[in-house]
């Protein structure tokens, strides 16, 4: 039976979206035919900053394309100077970087976590995912000054160094951690009431995530082995990483991977303590970028690429970002096709939108 | 069979509940109870007017312009609304004038704009060993 069809605007302000999207969803009856995304309610601009600010201050402005993904991002742009520049960082300012960025990747998917059981109601999963990552934080803090913001990367290394003792010190502490992630991962992936809500929802079928360009988790949730740290970029080359997939295609595969990445990122966390070697955290940087460069990372969310244009200034001529929430933004449109209505809060949040970094 | 698995959620649910009561709570009631710093915690900038020589190095890289130096009146301010705490002033100033705190700065009404002046109070040495800051 065919109903008519209904237009229902979603977001930009919903309880669910803790930023801004809007979706027009088609509805027949129950069930979403087609939704249609419009984007561009927190367009900053940040990247036409690039021509009136040097290469090195735009580090800190690059850093605050994301509230979450901060560290990577200002990361791959200094990755992106030094490939301009032709800079061989020192090997434990690499190391560092590889480590305060696999931190951000606990932090971020623990927020994820948390809001995810927030959207279903889940308040108690949310506050336990979300203490545990206030512990990564204080490592952040403890170790960069920032929180959210770390600040530490420069180019040519990075601004702050980690003696030896405290590393050991992170190393116990995230054994305690990993016991904490053990404990709530195994309600988000056994409890009944999340897998009646995640399984077989949303699903996205390997060669439409394929084709549509996911990245990230929505790709690695659907079978799809994508995971940029595979490029041996910063010291993944050293340690080795595997991707994590499921096959499920649903949101719950999608949610699996993440919290499997949990330990996975926690494990590199170890081996890159284990690793770390002595030296000096940061070259001196002389000269100007010029050429052209494509600096590419693994963020939690998924493959980041920064594009930059040096002149031979020490003003960038153009720096363009692509982020993941964009990439996985058609997929999303596959997912929702066919979903019931009261499923699309929980499986726009299946792909972790960042709007704030896709927009920038 | 129900009941037994209802039981056992529930013990694992006053397993749970017990062991949060006994828990520290994991926030601070800040401000009655102090806030927790680190050592490398980026709280605020602090400015030592005796060391600034003026040369505007901090005004010219400061990502988000926070900064304002009049070389006339002699004076530094700082905007601590727009002030990120990124430390690049900081890491640029050769005279150390410029530190960072560990302790966030006070919250202040929207008409004081948070805006702080400091005059600067350093003097030129009398007769200088040719010690100028190679700034440039
Ligand atoms: S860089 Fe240092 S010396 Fe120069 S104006 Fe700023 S605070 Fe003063
Ligand atoms: S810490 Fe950064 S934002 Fe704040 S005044 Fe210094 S350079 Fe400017």
């Amino acid at each position: 039976m065919t109903g008519r069809r209904t237009v229902i605007p979603f977001g930009p302000q919903h309880p669910v979206l803790p930023e801004p999207i809007h979706l027009d969803l088609v509805v027949e009856d129950e069930f979403v035919v087609e939704a249609i995304p419009s984007i561009g309610y927190v367009h900053r601009g940040l990247e036409s900053l690039v021509d009136r600010r040097e290469y090195a201050d735009f580090v800190y402005l690059a850093e605050r394309i994301c509230g979450i993904c901060s560290f990577t991002h200002s990361s791959t742009f200094c990755q992106g100077v030094e490939g301009l520049m032709d800079i061989e960082i020192p090997a434990r300012a690499n190391y560092l970087r590889t480590m305060w960025g696999e931190y951000s990747r606990l932090h971020s998917h623990l927020l994820w976590l948390g809001l995810f059981a927030d959207s279903l109601g889940f308040e108690s999963l949310f506050y336990n995912a979300w203490k545990i990552r206030e512990s990564i934080l204080n490592e952040f803090e403890a170790t960069t000054g920032g929180r959210v913001i770390q600040g530490a990367c420069k180019v040519g290394g990075v601004c702050r160094d980690v003696s030896n003792e405290f590393l050991s010190g992170m190393d116990k502490r995230l054994d305690d951690i990993e016991t904490e992630m053990q404990e709530m991962t195994k309600v988000f992936l056994s409890d009944y009431t999340l897998k009646k809500r995640l399984v077989g929802k949303g699903i996205l079928k390997p060669d439409d995530a394929y084709n549509l360009g996911a990245v990230g988790p929505v790709a690695r949730g659907s079978g799809l082995a994508m995971d940029v740290r595979t490029s041996g970029y910063l010291a993944y080359g050293d340690i080795g990483v595997k991707p994590v997939t499921t096959s499920g295609c649903d949101g719950y595969a999608r949610c699996e991977v993440r919290c499997k990445e949990l330990f996975q990122s926690a494990d590199l966390i170890h081996k890159i303590i284990v690793a770390m070697p002595d030296g000096d955290i940061a070259t001196t940087v002389k000269g100007n970028p010029d050429g052209e460069y494509f600096s590419r990372s693994e963020q939690p969310r998924g493959e980041v690429v920064h594009y930059l244009r040096g002149n031979g200034t020490k003003y960038l001529a153009q720096l363009r970002v692509r982020t993941p929430t964009l990439t996985n933004l058609p997929s999303l449109v596959v997912m929702l096709a066919g979903a019931e209505l009261a499923d699309v809060p929980q499986l726009v949040l299946t792909i972790d939108p960042c709007i704030g970094c896709m927009e920038r | 069979m129900y009941r037994l698995y209802g039981e056992m959620r529930a013990m694992k649910m006053l397993k749970t509940i017990l062991k949060q009561l006994s828990n520290k709570p994991v926030t601070t009631t800040f401000p009655a109870e102090p806030a927790r710093y680190f050592d490398a915690t980026r709280g605020h900038i602090v400015f030592d007017p005796s060391k600034c020589t003026s040369c505007t190095i901090c005004v010219k890289r400061c990502p988000s312009q926070a900064i304002t130096v009049d070389r006339v009146a002699k004076l530094w301010t700082i905007d601590r609304f727009r002030c990120v705490i990124c430390n690049q002033c900081v890491e640029l100033c050769s005279f150390d004038a410029v530190s960072l705190g560990t302790a966030y700065s006070a919250s202040v009404t929207a008409d004081e704009r948070g805006t702080e002046t400091f005059e600067i109070t350093y003097v030129r040495p009398k007769k200088p060993k040719k010690e100028h800051g190679n700034e440039e």
